[in-house]
């Protein structure tokens, strides 16, 4: 869904209207967006799920509430995609569907959090992939009820006071759901290196706070240009700019990095990892630059942001959560008849990701030239002169789905074996 | 395990700083709060309508939103009201028609109204100083 409906926006984009007769990009948008969401929070929670059993060598404490978990969570999915297609919104950006919706959302997630943390069982000694799934799911659920509070005229009654708050949850939202996918994939290094020893250094746990520290504190990044408090524009610069201790440790430990990989290519969801960790550089170097002020004023509110939110959801997020899926297919016979596919479609996604980010980027620049123009266009104008560009991204937008569906069309008719020969 | 005591520590120093960070910015408002009333009513109602029809997903406000119009921070001082009137209730070729009554116009209207007397976003406004922040 979320692939079908990113190529009907990217095609308003460089014909603006073009499906308005039957679909109007309000409600492409969202389409998109949630199912894309969707996507990313259903395979962080089976990655926690699946990996927290392994580690723990215990099933789920409580396998009733995780069907009813996964039963509210699919309905509503569902129901908040059919709703955007008879055109019932009511929420925020990025949650538009009707606030009621939040309610079986939040409930599930209290599910989760309650199967989580009483399948740990002991809480002695974790390694910190632990400490990033506890940590993740109660931040996610703080910070999800926070982007919530609108509903109270006191939050939504002043319009800067408002969007202070909403992209205070949004900023540290995402921060939480990066938190289990993570946490996720330290797991999965392990289990691949069959070395635990980095889970439980202090450096991992160091790296670990270091990264809920910039989570909650440095959402002001997105703001730069609101007019709220400043205190919370100077806290968010100061705590963003603390990431340049992970950019700089990912140059230093490069050629380490690339031993390592010789030694684990030949593993697909290694592939993956390998591919989310030059995404987290390219995308982690884009965020820092984003989060000077001074710099942000030029790409703030252009497709530089858009670039970003794609490098990070489809080269990191999305990346890291299709290594999880392939761990779990590991070995699988049907797999095996899939090999070419499956290196064609990675390959695919290698090659058009960056040229899909660099189009946005290069025409976010574009547009933040002429955000600073002392005499501007029109925006109808400044918008025709990034067709070009537009045109490079519904292509490489184009090949990267192509990609993306040959890497997942294997995974599920293997998922779809396996389920049936364990029933 | 003492080290187990030093993260928990750790992580309770963190979300008590998160949570007093929080509380603090949901008691102090960055600007005056509305005076209760018509308008501040009809500007409510807008905002609900805007969130309805999910205007933010083309639109922008503070450089927030979506991309394929224009940011309309300031539209109410930039363009006559009639100009407004015109899109809200015509749509264009690419924004759809989205049937409002007259009602729906004007609280649409206040509420662009309101947002345009909180700030000033166009980017030009900003200075940029040497250290890397802004400043108006």
């Amino acid at each position: 869904m979320g692939l079908l409906f990113g190529l009907l926006g990217a095609l308003e984009y460089v014909f603006p209207g073009i499906s308005k007769g039957f679909i109007s990009f309000e409600k492409i948008r969202p389409l998109h967006v949630s199912s894309v969401v969707f996507w990313i929070l259903t395979a962080a929670m089976g990655g926690v799920l699946s990996f927290l059993q392994e580690h723990t060598g215990s099933p789920i404490r409580y396998p009733k509430l995780l069907k009813i978990q996964w039963g509210l969570f699919a309905l509503t999915f569902m129901a908040i995609l059919i709703s955007y297609l008879f055109g019932i919104f009511g929420g925020r950006e990025y949650w538009e569907f009707h606030p009621l919706f939040s309610v079986p959302i939040l409930t599930a997630w209290i599910l989760f959090l309650i199967n989580i943390f009483s399948s740990v069982r002991n809480f002695r000694n974790q390694p910190v992939y632990v400490w990033m799934w506890l940590t993740g799911v109660v931040f996610f659920l703080f910070t999800y009820t926070e982007s919530n509070l609108w509903w109270i005229p006191w939050f939504r009654n002043e319009i800067v006071h408002d969007m202070t708050i909403q992209w205070k949850s949004y900023g540290s939202l995402v921060g939480a759901w990066n938190m289990l996918i993570y946490g996720s994939s330290i797991y999965l290094m392990d289990k691949i290196s069959g070395n635990s020893k980095y889970s439980y250094s202090a450096l991992a746990f160091w790296i670990y706070f270091l990264g809920l520290f910039n989570g909650m504190f440095n959402w002001g990044h997105h703001i730069y240009t609101l007019p709220t408090h400043g205190y919370i524009k100077h806290i968010a610069y100061a705590v963003s700019m603390t990431e340049l201790i992970l950019f700089a440790r990912i140059i230093y430990l490069w050629k380490d990095s690339l031993t390592t990989a010789k030694k684990h290519l030949h593993i697909q969801s290694y592939k993956f990892i390998m591919s989310a960790d030059i995404w987290i550089f390219i995308t982690l170097g884009l965020a820092i630059a984003m989060s000077v002020p001074a710099l942000n004023v030029y790409m703030h509110g252009t497709h530089v942001v858009v670039g970003h939110t794609m490098g990070a959801t489809i080269g990191i997020n999305s990346m890291l959560l299709l290594a999880f899926v392939y761990d779990q297919i590991h070995g699988s016979k049907k797999l095996e008849s899939y090999k070419s596919m499956f290196r064609i479609g990675y390959s695919l996604i290698q090659i058009f990701l960056p040229i899909f980010v660099l189009s946005l980027i290069v025409a976010g620049f574009i547009k933040g030239y002429w955000q600073l123009q002392e005499e501007q266009s029109a925006f109808s104008v400044m918008m025709k002169s990034l067709k070009p560009y537009f045109i490079v991204f519904s292509i490489s937008g184009t090949g990267l789905i192509v990609g993306l569906l040959m890497v997942i069309y294997p995974a599920i008719r293997s998922l779809l074996s396996m389920n049936s020969q364990n029933n | 395990m003492k080290t187990d005591q030093y993260k928990l520590w750790t992580l309770g120093l963190l979300s008590l700083a998160f949570l007093g960070y929080s509380f603090q910015l949901y008691v102090s408002p960055p600007a005056e709060k509305p005076k209760e009333g018509k308008e501040a009513s009809l500007a409510d109602e807008g905002k609900l309508l805007w969130q309805e029809k999910n205007c933010t997903s083309c639109h922008q406000f503070y450089g927030l939103g979506g991309h394929l119009g224009p940011d309309l921070t300031n539209v109410s001082s930039n363009r006559a009201p009639e100009y407004i009137e015109a899109f809200l209730k015509n749509g264009t070729d690419v924004m759809p028609n989205f049937n409002l009554s007259q009602h729906q116009v004007n609280a649409l209207m206040e509420f662009l109204a309101e947002v345009d007397k909180s700030g000033q976003s166009d980017p030009r406004t900003f200075k940029l100083n040497l250290d890397g922040t802004l400043s108006k």
